[in-house]
């Protein structure tokens, strides 16, 4: 058969890079998207922190189109009837180099697609890669609509589904426990009211979360983050939690519900729904890491499970740019030693492991066992908003003294030993 | 905003198969019905005269939920064909 240097499944962060990599060390790189366009199929949350990614693709990173750099941190806690919100917003992050940026990836992927066929990739979309081929046990190509392609190494980068993973025996079957899913939706506002609306001002841009009762105590949370002229708006929830939800609710129900809370509608008011998209995230950190290569095979990105959620930051897409880049670096020496075997790729682990990545996800291996704990979603948000109330209430009765409003709310949600428990089993992350 | 009408202002292109094919035989004996709490597109539902459960494939967003979500392995669920399903023009 046949052989191109490489062949890259999914036109997504992880692929792109790939490829764009690839391409400059001056490879034959051919990279396969399903979508009419890279970008098409894929869905962020929002934001991308780029000082990790930076060393990476610095060209990239120079000159990509960004949404807005984010300069302010809003945190609201919700109760059923009440809510407190938190806001943290610093100087250094009005400065270059900016350290996260909100962003929408029809428009970065396409884009950055563009800049890989500059370097030489050959990018087509609209082509589904349906099987993997093989040759004396190791991965030798892909199959595409009838089509073979022979291919020195695969690059899986076919985002959290990853059936190419799957085909390649790398990874078991994907179990509830280990995912979210998340619902977003795209609001389309004046450039100018967004800026007013969150108080930004020159390409400012905010995160905000939503945590407690928005997900009903399940495990999961809101987001809102400030784009050019559109919001986007989106909820995670825990497909297992989902499953052991009593009474059951539907998950586009509890959309519904967070969209028109006051505390959300007032960011959104008058914008125009542009797009409602769903998308699955990893949320078991390491455990979900399937093996990360076989023969003639490497998987980077979501595919490989590289996504990590630390509570109050989310992240995913800067594992997707630096494995992908690594991905490559890998795949270029193997095929200049015309070594594409299972023993010599085990050194994109190596190299993975001496990244941020696999450290950064090690440092937060116990980060999902923390934050499953429905007490987070549940208690601690009641208590924050309670005690607030006591503090701020004046009735017609007389006022208890601080200390003793506080006493008693802290007596009701943090005097149990669960709570002497979650505050061990923070010290976990 | 309903569901439905979130999942009219997408761009979808339908193809004429179902890339969701579903095995009637095991969502007979499933008391969960997992799949239709757990679908954020709201795709699934029990016909109550048949008693068979209906996936309306032509709004998927691709998300691949309901593929996890179904432990008893009845959602055999694969992308669209090329050129077809959802485009995201955001994403």
């Amino acid at each position: 058969m046949d052989k191109v240097d490489a062949v890259i499944v999914g036109g997504g962060l992880a692929g792109l890079s790939a490829a764009y990599k690839l391409a400059s060390a001056g490879r034959q790189v051919i990279l396969l998207e399903r979508g009419d366009s890279p970008g098409s199929k894929n869905v962020t949350g929002g934001r991308m922190y780029v000082d990790p990614m930076r060393e990476y693709l610095p060209d990239i990173i120079k000159e990509a189109p960004f949404e807005r750099h984010v300069v302010k941190e809003v945190i609201t806690i919700l109760d059923d009837n009440s809510s407190t919100q938190i806001e943290y917003s610093n100087d250094k992050w009005k400065a270059e180099p900016f350290m996260s940026y909100t962003v929408l990836r029809a428009k970065f992927d396409n884009w950055f697609a563009e800049k890989a066929m500059e370097k030489g990739a050959f990018i087509i979309p609209k082509k589904k890669v349906d099987e993997l081929l093989w040759e004396n046990g190791r991965v030798a190509g892909i199959r595409a609509d009838g089509e073979d392609i022979g291919a020195h190494v695969v690059i899986a980068a076919d985002g959290v589904l990853s059936f190419m993973a799957e085909k390649a025996k790398l990874r078991s079957p994907l179990i509830p426990a280990n995912y979210a899913v998340a619902m977003k939706e795209i609001y389309k506002l004046d450039e100018k009211i967004i800026e007013d609306r969150f108080g930004l001002k020159d390409n400012e841009g905010a995160a905000n979360l939503f945590m407690g009762s928005v997900t009903k105590g399940m495990f999961g949370g809101g987001f809102l983050y400030t784009n050019k002229d559109t919001l986007s708006l989106g909820l995670v929830v825990g497909i297992d939690a989902l499953l052991r939800k009593k009474p059951y609710l539907e998950a586009y129900r509890l959309m519904e519900e967070f969209e028109v809370r006051p505390e959300i509608a007032r960011w959104i008011k008058g914008g125009e729904l542009k797009e409602y998209s769903a998308h699955i995230i990893s949320e078991a950190g390491l455990q979900a890491v399937p093996k990360l290569y076989t023969g003639g095979m490497l998987v980077a990105g979501d595919a490989a499970g590289l996504a990590l959620n630390m509570g109050i930051t989310i992240r995913g897409m800067e594992f997707a740019v630096a494995s992908g880049a690594i991905a490559a670096e890998v795949a270029n020496e193997a095929i200049e030693k015309r070594d594409t075997s299972d023993t010599f790729l085990s050194l994109y682990e190596k190299r993975l492991k001496e990244s941020f990545i696999i450290p950064d996800m090690e440092t937060f291996r116990h980060s999902k066992s923390v934050l499953e704990n429905p007490r987070i979603f549940t208690v601690y948000p009641k208590f924050i908003c309670e005690l607030l109330d006591a503090i701020f209430t004046i009735g017609k009765n007389n006022k208890e003294s601080f200390y003793k409003s506080a006493k008693t709310v802290a007596k009701k949600y943090l005097m149990s030993w669960e709570a002497v428990k979650d505050i061990m089993s923070i010290r976990k992350i | 905003m309903k569901i439905e009408e979130k999942i009219a202002i997408n761009a979808i292109k339908n193809d004429k198969e179902s890339h969701i094919i579903l095995n009637q035989e095991i969502c007979a004996g499933c008391n969960e019905r997992m799949c239709i709490m757990a679908c954020p597109a709201h795709l699934y539902s029990l016909n109550e005269e048949t008693g068979e459960m209906v996936v309306e494939y032509a709004g998927c967003l691709e998300c691949g939920t309901c593929k996890i979500v179904c432990i008893y392995d009845s959602v055999k669920w694969e992308y669209p064909k090329a050129e077809y399903g959802v485009q995201y023009r955001y994403g």
